[in-house]
């Protein structure tokens, strides 16, 4: 069957998906069940895109044939391809993927102005699933040697130039172009490989553009502003010029792929790409506001969609194994051991850290070892939704509307648009929060790390299966959407937590559910507790805060809603916003140790080798 | 039979070894197919393309852009030499000019009417690749580079510091369970590749760096020792590009613990042997360990023994124990049950019993153990 025919929906029953990591493929079957989609089996194999393979189709062939031994549904012919279509019990209607194989999409950009076009090329990159090696801008405070010099060590796999508002001035965003020129940056393909560039600047700078980069070596793509003007930013174009470059020359570059992308049904995403897109189909279609947040070895990106702008950043160098040494350097020993309520010797812990750096796959096997892995995440996961924060913001430079209150704010823009209060969902995904043995602690985590505020639905992608269902949603969204809601999300609960800061022991909220039916109390600043209510249920919580307290209504007002369980339940968290821990390392163990009892977060665990086997 | 798969570091007395050896852009081969090289052979060499040294003479010269080439001395092409002068404007009725001198020596490469901007590109930078491992070169690839094959002593390193060097073995450390300490570094081991026991200290290391060793290699090294060796606090383990004045090599990993007995045996063995050995580290896709190389002679001398690279795992295999709590111990796969079990944190995983040489039994995850020969 020739790829990306037309796809009539309401003929759609079995539908493959497959996602090239780095290290493994990730299948999926999705199957129309009583006229309803659902994520019916999986499978995953090592991908093949280094030797002695070089070709990703045999990873993605192996992870399918597991599917097809678990479901005993033929879905690989002799000849080694995919069946399609479906029919009885063989073969699949749609088949597709994305990839972060090799390292992901790598990615240089530049601007004139680093608060303003700059970073708008770079939330571009980000948009579009890249991972953004630098931002050169013109006021990047290096001098224009120091500038060259980094775009020569740098190996992109695309350049996104962008620079001056439509007919404003050209001669920046042309002495930024004639820097990178000369540089020749280095594509990381090889010799014969020219250099893709797309310019998403000032369109009266396109000619002196097109005269700086005529000269060879590169290959000029040319697309809108994406900052046509100070007040407006349009990455649309840009993003859907860096997805087409992404298909057209590093993925046809990378082994094997050209063969993948003939038999896939839609074009190949990049992975956390197609993350962002199922979120943002989500956060619209729910019309809410949402955070991701997926932590791997070596990074952690995080995806934000609020009031409907959709944001997202990848913290390179902080994750669970390949960086877990940087996490530990960036947050500080001291920062990591707040969280843990057991002696540990700082030494062994720092060596600890660095065998688990040099050999990444290894998993924590006593308690011990898992406690301390749980802190050093939610260190991770904060300085990550930091770093997130101060990059999703308004746009810079932008004359704010103002009322009376505000004569005196010098502020033009460029606040951070992320507000914990307005976050109605928070999803969880990556290694450490997927497969930490109890759900209480994945809840915890986030709820330490991002700190929502007010009341906030927990959950957690069950298989990582959004980067697939990111990709069907473009040619699929009814059967994204629904396997989205059945089978993707894990509810872990509701975490229900006044803004406000106020002495131990003092009242900070009172609450009931179902009008006591179910319960009802008070809880005194510094207190946590965990309600129990199922998966499917749901009950109508009505919660008053004390003066000085606010839960989304205003300080002291009472909030009524409906509020959803999961597999942790409600979480009644009155530790205050901002979270601040004792800085006596005394008492912030005792107070670490409360919220451990309370929440039953390590119940007492069998001793290595003595667990039951399953 | 019960078997399962797990990566271990290849440790092998004879093997073949090819040594890829290749420009970073395309350039000039030094050797052919068939030559015999020693380790400071030069292989192939190339030159990049200069530094670039920009300058806005618009501005300078307080100049519209569009006029600068009338201004300019120098044009587009010529070669220039630091401080000439490069551009002069034409200052107020013939009088009070200014200059504009150029910053860096090079060829004047571009003038932009656009920016006013000039670049100045310097001297080409010569790229030489060195063969590395002494052999003969079977594989030429044309303007790449070469493939240099040898039969060789090999041991990788869990993770090293420090680019490529070569020297003489000289053992430090008697017994492979032996603290590798400052008074055990001497003159004699000026240029050597120094093998230690188990823990190097900092002490050690900077007495190495004193006495002009080439590498260190030991069983372990602290992450405070590290820390103090590197100046800061090591992130990701992307490594070979320091600048510390030697190569540091750990065979096992960081803490007290020693150095595997045969790692240990062979290298005492190959004592007084010349060696090439490289620190370069990437634990990322497509991972890099650092390595230690000792020819042993002809190629087809002897066969390849004990790689463990096919990754086997099954009852009696060899194995260390790389996690904590038993983390360091040695022993053999006593059995690989089917079923996963609950460990200690609570986790579910599939196991597998390591009976140690102490004789005790331990069950451990099965993703914390790697393979080693004994």
């Amino acid at each position: 069957m020739s790829a990306q025919t037309p796809i009539n929906p309401d003929s759609v029953n079995v539908i493959l998906a497959t996602d090239c990591g780095s290290t493994t493929t990730k299948a999926i079957m999705i199957e129309r069940v009583d006229g309803v989609y659902r994520q019916t089996h999986r499978g995953e194999a090592p991908t093949t895109v280094e030797e002695p393979f070089a070709n990703v189709t045999v990873g993605v062939i192996n992870a399918l044939t597991e599917i097809q031994e678990v479901s005993g549904r033929r879905l690989i012919d002799d000849d080694g391809v995919i069946i399609r279509p479906a029919s009885g019990d063989e073969g699949c209607d749609i088949y597709i993927s994305t990839s972060s194989a090799g390292g992901g999409l790598q990615m240089m950009v530049a601007g004139v102005v680093r608060e303003m076009t700059a970073a708008s090329a770079k939330r571009a990159a980000l948009g579009a699933g890249a991972i953004v090696m630098d931002t050169i801008a013109a006021n990047d405070r290096r001098r224009p040697h120091e500038q060259i010099q980094r775009i020569r060590e740098l190996r992109p796999d695309m350049v996104l130039i962008s620079g001056g508002t439509d007919g404003g001035d050209t001669k920046k965003v042309t002495e930024i172009a004639e820097l990178i020129a000369p540089a020749k940056p280095r594509p990381r393909f090889g010799k014969s490989y020219e250099l893709p560039i797309i310019f998403a600047g000032n369109t009266d700078a396109r000619p002196e553009i097109d005269r700086v980069f005529g000269s060879g070596g590169f290959d000029l793509k040319i697309t809108d502003n994406l900052r046509p003007s100070i007040e407006r930013e349009h990455l649309g174009p840009a993003r859907d010029m860096i997805h087409d470059v992404f298909l057209e020359h590093v993925m046809a570059h990378a082994p094997g792929y050209d063969t993948l992308m003939s038999i896939t049904d839609a074009p190949i995403m990049p992975t956390p790409g197609a993350v962002g897109d199922i979120l943002q189909t989500i956060a619209r279609g729910r019309g809410i506001n949402a955070v991701g947040v997926d932590i791997g070895g070596a990074t952690t990106d995080v995806f934000s969609v609020f009031d409907g702008t959709f944001n997202r950043t990848v913290s390179a160098n902080l994750g669970m194994s390949y960086s877990i040494s940087n996490v530990c350097a960036e947050a500080t020993m001291p920062s990591i051991l707040r969280w843990v309520h057991i002696d540990m010797n700082e030494r062994e812990l720092r060596n600890r850290v660095k065998n688990k750096m040099i050999r990444p796959t290894t998993i924590p096997q006593s308690l011990e070892a898992l406690i301390f892995e749980q802190a050093v995440a939610r260190e991770a996961l904060r300085l990550a939704y930091l770093q997130h924060k101060e990059f999703a913001t308004t746009l810079k430079g932008v004359q704010q509307q103002r009322t009376v209150g505000d004569t005196f704010s010098q502020e033009s823009g460029g606040e951070t648009i992320v507000d914990n209060m307005k976050l109605d969902l928070l999803v969880a995904s990556g290694g450490v929060l997927s497969h930490a043995p109890r759900m209480h602690q994945t809840a915890m985590l986030l709820i330490d790390a991002f700190e929502p505020e007010g009341i906030t639905d927990l959950a957690k992608d069950s298989i990582f299966m959004m980067p697939h269902l990111g990709v069907l949603s473009s040619v699929h969204p009814r059967a994204a959407m629904e396997v989205f809601e059945r089978d993707c999300l894990i509810y872990l609960g509701t975490c229900v937590a006044p803004k406000g800061s106020g002495k131990p022991g003092r009242p900070c909220f009172s609450w009931s559910l179902d009008s006591g039916a179910r319960g009802s109390g008070e809880l005194a600043f510094g207190e946590i507790t965990v309600v129990e209510l199922g998966e499917d249920e749901t009950a109508e919580l009505e919660a008053k805060p004390a003066r000085g307290f606010d839960l989304g209504a205003g300080p002291g007002k009472t909030v009524s809603r409906t509020v959803r369980g999961g597999t942790v339940g409600l979480i009644l968290d009155a530790r205050g916003r901002e979270l601040s821990l004792p800085e006596d390392p005394e008492h912030c163990r005792q107070a670490v140790s409360g919220v451990i009892d309370a929440v039953d977060l390590y119940p007492e665990a069998v001793p290595p080798g003595e667990g039951s086997a399953d | 039979m019960a078997k399962a798969y797990t990566p271990g570091l290849k440790v092998a007395a004879s093997t073949a070894y090819q040594a890829h050896r290749v420009l970073p852009i395309p350039g000039t081969l030094r050797v052919a197919a068939g030559d015999v090289v020693e380790a400071d052979t030069i292989v192939a060499e190339t030159f990049m393309d200069g530094d670039i040294t920009p300058l806005n003479v618009a501005n300078l010269l307080s100049a519209q852009p569009g006029d600068i080439p009338q201004l300019m001395l120098k044009q587009e092409g010529d070669a220039v030499e630091k401080d000439e002068p490069i551009a002069r404007n034409k200052g107020v009725f013939g009088m009070f000019k200014s200059e504009c001198k150029a910053p860096a020596s090079g060829t004047l490469e571009t003038i932009s009417k656009a920016t006013g901007q000039v670049m100045i590109r310097g001297e080409s930078i010569p790229v030489q690749v060195k063969a590395f491992l002494p052999g003969k070169v079977t594989e030429v690839l044309p303007e790449e580079g070469v493939v240099i094959e040898n039969q060789v002593t090999l041991i990788q390193g869990i993770f090293g510091v420090g680019g490529e060097t070569s020297g003489p073995i000289a053992m430090a450390c008697d017994r492979h369970d032996q603290r590798l300490e400052a008074s055990m570094v001497d003159e004699s081991m000026q240029g050597a590749i120094v093998v230690g026991g188990a823990r190097v200290t900092s002490e050690a290391i900077a007495r190495a760096r004193e006495v002009g060793v080439a590498a260190v290699v030991s069983g372990g090294i602290d992450d405070a020792d590290l820390k103090d060796i590197l100046g800061y606090d090591l992130g990701v383990a992307i490594t070979g590009t320091e600048r510390i004045g030697l190569t540091v090599i750990i065979t096992e990993g960081f803490g007290d613990i020693s150095m595997a007995r045969r790692t240990h045996d062979l290298l005492k063995a190959r004592s007084g042997d010349s060696a090439s050995v490289n620190g370069a580290t990437q634990i990322r896709a497509g991972v890099m360990r650092p390595e230690i190389l000792i020819p042993v002679g002809d190629a087809g001398d002897s066969d390849s023994t004990g790689s463990t690279e096919s990754g086997v795992l099954e009852l009696g295999t060899p194995v260390r124990v790389i996690r904590d709590p038993h983390f360091g111990l040695i022993g053999t796969v006593a059995s690989l049950p089917e079923a996963p079990q609950v460990l200690g944190s609570g986790s579910k995983s599939r196991v597998l019993e390591v009976s140690l040489e102490t004789g005790e039994v331990v069950t451990v995850p099965r993703a914390t153990v790697e393979l080693i020969e004994t």
